[in-house]
């Protein structure tokens, strides 16, 4: 029987229509928009100007606090604005427009890196690297990875536990990243344990990419502090809490950190990112992601520099089919739609997801017919048809008291409800508001 | 491509194919079986009944929605059809149909659409358009045509007793079991569907292909059928163990009467029915112990319908009180 957290999740239709497409690596766009914002918490500081000339992987903004990132030019080139831009978000974000100098060989070389298996960093000095080279989580938060590396010295995390479930459908970055990259993601994870004190790591990964397990237990053959565990398909199983629960059976209490029941998890790319950045002090310009849809005619997976416009990338798949009615920055579960192909890659987008009419559209909600599918398939044990009653009733004060602040925006509900209810957009409402009345209390 | 052209929603992007209607329809379907066991059983009788419940309880959503709450007339969602059909399981063969509009009327009036519609009503509106006919029209409601030699025969010739109305009957005169041994069906005719009763509730097979079918289906779980069913077996099976010269054996109680009926396709009614598995099974618990209190020393002989419309009352608190446990708390279920 393969582990698997117990309780809620639902099985998507699949759809890997790329798992098995080799990374391709994108030609370098003539402009590059890069946000500031790529990251969860503060944005960071603009240390550029206009007009001025950037050499590939210089800090262009730099981490502006604890929970921050620095960010690197991707290409070499002139600064040509510092402008306002939409983002995936939706919003209006700043953003640092560089355009490639064609003249410059470092744009347009194939550097090889040749594996370094020798750690030779000490610990603090490999934290300088991650904090240096602007890493993040790869797996779609973002959020600042130095930050789950700089533990206090009264931790008591025992276990590193890797990402590689890719439960999202049609999503196959990191699948095809564990398949190339799998002797560099076992170093990567070797970095860590050293930085972390660590001495046991379990990659995880769903049994849908049996090929991604065969060889990341092939690369982990000589280290027995690291194992590759199978684990069920089922979503939302890469998220952080439901993963730890289906390999350890530990359970992250409400409002806690992975580290408060001892683990630190990490994504694959990340993984991946930080090995280059400790062994090559590469900075983190670029990131794998799958280009897809049912009607795209060569979906397939990409090295893409950050701040490429998604338009590239679509016409490196064969252009937009007829009847495109969506553009999902991500996977369909939790990928956000985007206005226009304007939009640039981030460090968060592992996927770009062309929806035709026929999914694309949502169906008429209908009256609640109490049948309870929605509680039965929430992983964090709520009560999504309570807490959308409850926020559309504006009673935010019992939404709280129902836990509506743990919901993961996993998307289960809204995906199994027979009468189409937007749940969870009812739910990501009651949140906010808590939210700030939560703030306004302190 | 123009702007105007793409979709911007929240997630998630896409969706299941599972939707209202289809599960309604998956009932209807599930329905089938017993139905083709009655109109053997009854022949034109229950074709009649049935035809009867299904028209006037569409009929009067129709009505009633259209002129008297003039709001969205939602007839074609299924649930309408699954009350008429439910209704007419619920009938005896042989009653009148000016009842069967009655019960209808009642039903889906007063049942569903008084509460706010489908989703908003307590109590299950089949049941209400039963009980009301039940406690209303008691002579025409237990008077029970036994299976027709002539199929096409109106139904009302020969009238028989239920089996478990012939063991309260017998048992309340000063019988035993023994005494009534050779008056209740065997074992198989009860299995078969050849006893006296309500339309659908005669075969204990038909209706567990329906009920497989709904759990294959995952219209439904098991968690409300098989706790009914194993709290009704012990209940019932305690007292015959007691003293069985006084009360009928589990098989008997399980494979008669409204149980597989009740147990599979009217406690688990998605509207009426707790809202997790852990309510669930308190609901059935409450449906099993009430039917049999009430089919042993009740004064009448069936209690299945009665069980789960008082149940369906407690939903709501059932609901409040046996939640889900939440994810990362120590606490097993909350009470608000």
């Amino acid at each position: 029987m393969l582990k698997t957290f117990p309780k809620g999740g639902i099985h998507p239709p699949e759809n890997k229509i790329t798992s098995g497409k080799e990374i391709k690596r994108m030609p370098v766009p003539k402009v590059v928009y890069v946000p500031i914002a790529q990251h969860i918490g503060i944005p960071s500081e603009i240390i550029v100007d206009r007009k001025d000339k950037v050499l590939k992987g210089q800090v262009i903004a730099k981490t502006s606090g604890f929970v921050s990132s620095n960010i690197h030019s991707p290409v070499a080139g002139t600064v040509t604005k510092l402008d306002m831009m939409i983002d995936s978000s939706g919003y209006k974000k700043q953003c640092i427009v560089i355009r490639t100098d064609q003249k410059d060989e470092s744009n347009f070389e194939e550097k090889e890196y040749p594996l370094i298996r020798e750690i030779s960093l000490s610990q603090k000095d490999i934290l300088q690297h991650v904090i240096d080279s602007g890493i993040v989580g790869l797996g779609g938060a973002t959020f600042p990875s130095h930050v789950k590396l700089d533990l206090k010295n009264d931790n008591h995390v025992d276990c590193l536990l890797i990402n590689g479930v890719e439960c999202e459908p049609y999503l196959t970055a990191d699948h095809r990243l564990m398949m190339e990259k799998a002797d560099e993601i076992i170093v990567g994870i070797q970095i860590l344990m050293h930085a972390l004190h660590i001495k046991k790591a379990v990659i995880g990964i769903e049994n849908n990419k049996k090929d991604a397990i065969k060889v990341l237990k092939e690369a982990s053959k000589g280290d027995t502090g690291i194992q590759v565990a199978a684990l069920q398909v089922k979503y939302p199983q890469g998220s952080e809490k439901q993963l730890i629960k289906a390999i350890l059976k530990r359970e992250v209490p409400k409002g806690g950190l992975p580290m408060d029941v001892g683990v630190i998890v990490h994504n694959v790319g990340t993984i991946f990112a930080i090995y280059q950045a400790v062994q090559y002090n590469e900075p983190l310009t670029e990131r794998v992601v799958t280009v897809t849809g049912k009607k795209i005619e060569n979906a397939s997976n990409f090295w893409v520099k950050i701040g490429t416009p998604i338009k590239d990338l679509v016409e490196q798949v064969g252009g937009l089919p007829d009847g495109t009615r969506k553009i999902v920055n991500g996977g369909p579960m939790m990928g956000k739609a985007i206005k226009n192909t304007d939009v640039p890659v981030t460090k968060g987008t592992s996927g770009i997801l062309v929806i035709d009419q026929n999914e694309a559209s949502r169906g008429e909600p209908k009256n609640c017919i109490r049948c309870g599918e929605c509680v039965f398939v929430c992983p964090m044990g709520l009560e999504p048809h309570l807490l959308m009653n409850l926020s559309e009733k504006g009673l935010y004060e019992r939404a709280s008291n129902e836990d509506i602040m743990t919901c993961i925006e996993c998307g289960s509900c809204s995906y199994v409800c027979p009468s189409h209810r937007p749940l969870l957009d009812y739910i990501r409402f009651g949140k906010n508001i808590v939210k700030k009345l939560q703030t306004a209390k302190n | 491509m123009s702007a105007q052209s793409i979709i911007i929603s929240a997630s998630p992007h896409v969706h299941s194919d599972r939707t209202s209607k289809k599960l309604m329809y998956d009932v209807v379907i599930a329905l089938i079986p017993a139905f083709l066991v009655s109109l053997y059983v009854f022949g034109i009788g229950a074709f009649i009944v049935t035809a009867a419940a299904v028209i006037s309880c569409l009929l009067f959503e129709y009505l009633i929605q259209k002129f008297l709450l003039k709001s969205e007339v939602t007839i074609g969602d299924g649930s309408a059809l699954i009350t008429g059909l439910l209704l007419a399981f619920n009938l005896p063969s042989g009653i009148p149909i000016w009842m069967i509009v009655v019960g209808s009327l009642f039903a889906i009036g007063v049942g569903k659409l008084s509460f706010g519609g489908l989703g908003f009503n307590i109590f299950n509106p089949a049941l209400i358009g039963r009980v009301f006919l039940l406690i209303s029209f008691p002579i025409q409601m237990t008077t029970w045509p036994t299976a027709v030699e002539n199929q096409t025969a109106l139904a009302d010739a020969v009238t028989g007793a239920t089996p478990l109305g012939i063991i309260k009957e017998g048992l309340t005169f000063g019988g035993t079991m023994t005494d009534l041994a050779s008056k209740i069906p065997s074992t198989l005719d009860m299995l078969l569907g050849v006893t006296g009763g309500s339309i659908g509730e005669m075969s204990a097979i038909a209706l567990l292909i329906g009920g497989v079918y709904l759990l294959v289906r995952k219209v439904i779980t098991w968690h409300i059928p098989v706790t009914m069913l194993v709290t009704m077996a012990v209940m019932t099976g305690i007292f015959w163990l007691v003293d069985s010269e006084h009360y009928a054996n589990p098989l008997i109680h399980i494979l008669s009467g409204g149980a597989l009926l009740g147990a599979f396709f009217m406690a688990t009614d998605l509207v009426t029915s707790p809202m997790t598995k852990k309510g669930m099974i308190i609901f059935a618990i409450g449906i099993g112990v009430i039917t049999v209190v009430i089919r042993l020393f009740g004064a009448y002989p069936e209690g299945v319908s009665f069980a789960i419309i008082i149940m369906n009352a407690f939903v709501p608190l059932i609901n409040t009180y046996f939640k889900p446990r939440r994810f990362g708390s120590k606490i097993k279920s909350k009470i608000v």
